[in-house]
């Protein structure tokens, strides 16, 4: 794995990301955009919750049958002359791609927007190998000039400005006039297009993700606005496509109903301006498209999952919805969660295929609100999966001391009852008398972490249980 | 063990199956044959008339531009002008699927009408789409020796011909015309189309044309 984790420097990132200016102006746009929009098209449409449940179920009945619909798609696409290659870990998936480019003498090759590819680590990869791919997502072919990775998986320079991208244009570009005005994003749109399409109509090699894959007909989907995809799985002689397993959708139908959510949760369209099924190589008397066409399949680490208390979260359509709606994740950015995946799915994906022991801050990185579980199109119960790593990390002994120390304390005190009625009644009212004149505390023994950044309010000098009993006196 | 078995055992594993169980097995396979229908909007469900006029809509609302014609003799004087009114030079270029071959384009002398695939070089292109879609104003477009898919991506302007009769309320109602014409295999490629090619990477800014074209003109045959 060769794409850099620092999910473990979480806290660091964090603080970081909050005290970035360029950052916290950048993600002001999450907010305002995704969210907005995607409530007004929620609205539009009356069937929008029965739809969420019926992709819930169409979901889960697929990962229940996922060996068979695994096979009945591979059936599907080696008739059509297509071909499936089968990767268990990553490294193997970016071995099949080198073969395939090193097979056909590839010099030039673009990529659609996949994280697969980035979960993978291919680009680097490829460049070690001697291939330099080149993205033509507009994000992505930005974060690849700053060596970056995407901070959002479907928006993923979501925390860039103008002025950085213009920085870039203007490095990366050494070839056009060092004078031309690039202030307008429109300017950096025409410029990118122009750049980028040189590279469609050279490349040899077009490697694209998958939104989903068809068992029905042995079709891989593709969902952009741009157009790049199209371009890089059209133009090129080899279409090569990387998708993890949970990609399959039984049928056309079913694909249908997923199409109807998709866009609408990720960027709050009806429709996004492109969607389309690949079938297999170019037919015969075709004009145009790929001579061969390649899907190579993923596991790395998921058929795991569908074992466990994680199983849910194959259900996951990458929409993006709950890092949009995550008050997390508009303040510290997508970097700060350290791998591919941020936000919320990030904070249950990441441990899932790095480990817990890499990635525990994630699902701590969390205040519970629930918002991500609301507006999941599938339904995923996203704050009961990290309540879920909570746990395991707990078991596995890998919480910081302080916490199994404090958790340790509690549980003494409330297997004893009375002990504890006492000892609570005393904490109460020592601190009422301490914060008495302000009715806040500054400082508290043992939560300074909280104290550091806010006031603690002094309790009033009585328990709940206590004021309960004297409540219940009173009652008839 | 290959990579295809360590993967399909060790997702058997964690399902606790082994694959061989019958009502499973035939669970799966009657998904896939009977393809049942899930929830459809009910605005994918309208008469003609209205469906109609969704579709129209929800292109506008997708930041295409349409026009309805009465047949499509009326075809070639359209795409003429709407060439001038973006002062395009008067040439497409186009596939040789039946229905654009029946069009009477000599009508329009001083428009040039060229074949076959795209190089990146034109600026316009005409396609016949198989069908549409209302309940989001989607176009369907299927590749094939007479429809080349590079005219649906490398033109500046998309110009994008389809019968009123082929406007399906829902996506299904066109996966069965698509299931029907091509005997239950899907072309190499369907395309569906909505709206222009764009953008919002750069600061959340909403922009057209970013590698596809940048405008797409829609041209509804019959029943105005
Ligand atoms: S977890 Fe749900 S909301 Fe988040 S990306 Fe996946 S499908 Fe979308």
């Amino acid at each position: 794995m060769s794409v850099q984790l620092t999910s473990p420097q979480f806290k660091g990132n964090a603080r970081r990301a909050l005290a970035d200016p360029q950052l916290q102006k950048a993600l002001g746009n999450v907010g305002q955009n995704f969210v907005e929009k995607r409530r007004q098209v929620a609205a539009k449409l009356p069937e929008f919750d029965a739809l969420c449940d019926a992709a819930r179920d169409l979901k889960d009945h697929t990962l229940a049958h996922l060996d068979l619909y695994l096979e009945a798609y591979e059936r599907r696409v080696t008739e059509q002359g297509g071909k499936v290659h089968w990767a268990v870990t990553s490294a193997e998936a970016c071995h099949v791609v080198l073969d395939i480019c090193k097979r056909v003498g590839a010099k030039n090759v673009t990529k659609g927007k996949s994280m697969i590819s980035e979960e993978i680590g291919l680009n680097d990869f490829l460049a070690a190998n001697g291939i330099s791919p080149v993205e033509t997502d507009l994000g992505e072919y930005i974060i690849q000039l700053r060596h970056e990775p995407p901070s959002h998986i479907i928006a993923p320079a979501v925390h860039l400005n103008k002025e950085q991208i213009e920085a870039d244009f203007r490095r990366a570009h050494q070839s056009l006039p060092p004078g031309r005005n690039l202030e307008a994003p429109t300017a950096l749109l025409a410029e990118a297009r122009s750049v980028l399409r040189e590279k469609f109509l050279a490349a040899d090699v077009g490697i694209t993700g998958a939104n989903f894959l068809i068992a029905e007909t042995g079709s891989s989907v593709i969902v952009t606005n741009e157009g790049n995809g199209d371009l890089t799985q059209t133009l090129p002689k080899v279409h090569i496509v990387l998708a993890s397993i949970e990609k399959i959708v039984p049928t056309l139908e079913d694909v249908s109903t997923l199409l109807r959510l998709l866009a609408r949760s990720a960027t709050g369209q009806e429709m996004t301006a492109y969607t389309s099924f690949s079938t297999g190589p170019r037919r015969s008397g075709d004009p145009d498209g790929p001579g061969e066409y390649h899907v190579v399949i993923l596991d790395n680490g998921r058929s795991a999952m569908l074992g466990g208390q994680f199983r849910e979260m194959l259900r996951c359509i990458r929409c993006g919805a709950c890092m949009n709606h995550c008050p997390v994740y508009h303040a510290v950015g997508g970097h700060a969660y350290g791998w591919v995946y941020p936000g919320p799915m990030g904070a249950v994906l990441t441990p899932a295929l790095v480990g817990i022991d890499k990635a525990g801050h994630l699902p701590n990185a969390s205040t519970f609100c629930g918002r991500c579980e609301e507006i999941c199109p599938v339904r995923i119960p996203l704050p009961k999966l990290m309540r879920h790593w909570r746990e395991r990390e707990f078991e596995r002994h890998l919480a910081p001391a302080a916490a199994r120390w404090g958790l340790g304390i509690w549980a003494y005190f409330v297997r004893r009852p009375r002990l504890y009625r006492l000892v609570t009644r005393i904490a109460m009212r020592t601190l009422s008398l301490l914060g008495s004149r302000r009715g806040r505390l500054k400082w508290l023994p043992l939560a300074r972490g909280w104290t550091r950044h806010r006031d603690f309010p002094a309790p009033e000098g009585h328990t709940f249980q206590s004021r309960w009993k004297r409540r219940a006196r009173y009652m008839p | 063990m290959s990579a295809r078995d360590t993967v399909l055992a060790s997702v058997r594993r964690s399902l606790g199956v082994t694959g061989r169980e019958a009502p499973r097995r035939s669970a799966a396979d009657d998904r896939l044959s009977r393809h049942p229908r899930g929830i459809i909007p009910k605005r994918g469900k309208l008469p003609e008339k209205q469906r109609i006029k969704l579709f129209c809509n929800q292109v506008e609302d997708a930041h295409g531009t349409i026009e309805q014609l009465a047949s499509p003799e009326q075809v070639p004087a359209a795409v003429a002008a709407y060439l001038r009114s973006k002062n395009l030079p008067m040439s497409v270029r186009r596939g040789s699927d039946p229905r654009l071959e029946a069009i009477p384009w000599q009508s329009e002398p001083t428009l040039e009408v060229l074949l076959g695939r795209s190089d990146g070089n034109e600026l316009a292109s005409v396609s016949h789409a198989l069908g549409a879609v209302a309940e989001s104003g989607t176009l369907v477009l299927a590749s094939g020796p007479d429809n080349p898919t590079t005219l649906n991506f490398l033109p500046d302007h998309h110009i994008v011909v389809v019968d009123a009769d082929d406007i399906a309320g829902d996506y299904e109602t066109v996966w069965d015309a698509v299931r029907d014409r091509f005997a239950g295999k899907l072309p190499r490629m369907i395309n569906w189309i909505t709206g222009p090619s764009r953008s919002a990477d750069i600061e959340q800014t909403h922009l057209l044309g970013a590698h596809g074209p940048r405008s797409v003109h829609v041209l509804v045959i019959g029943k105005p």
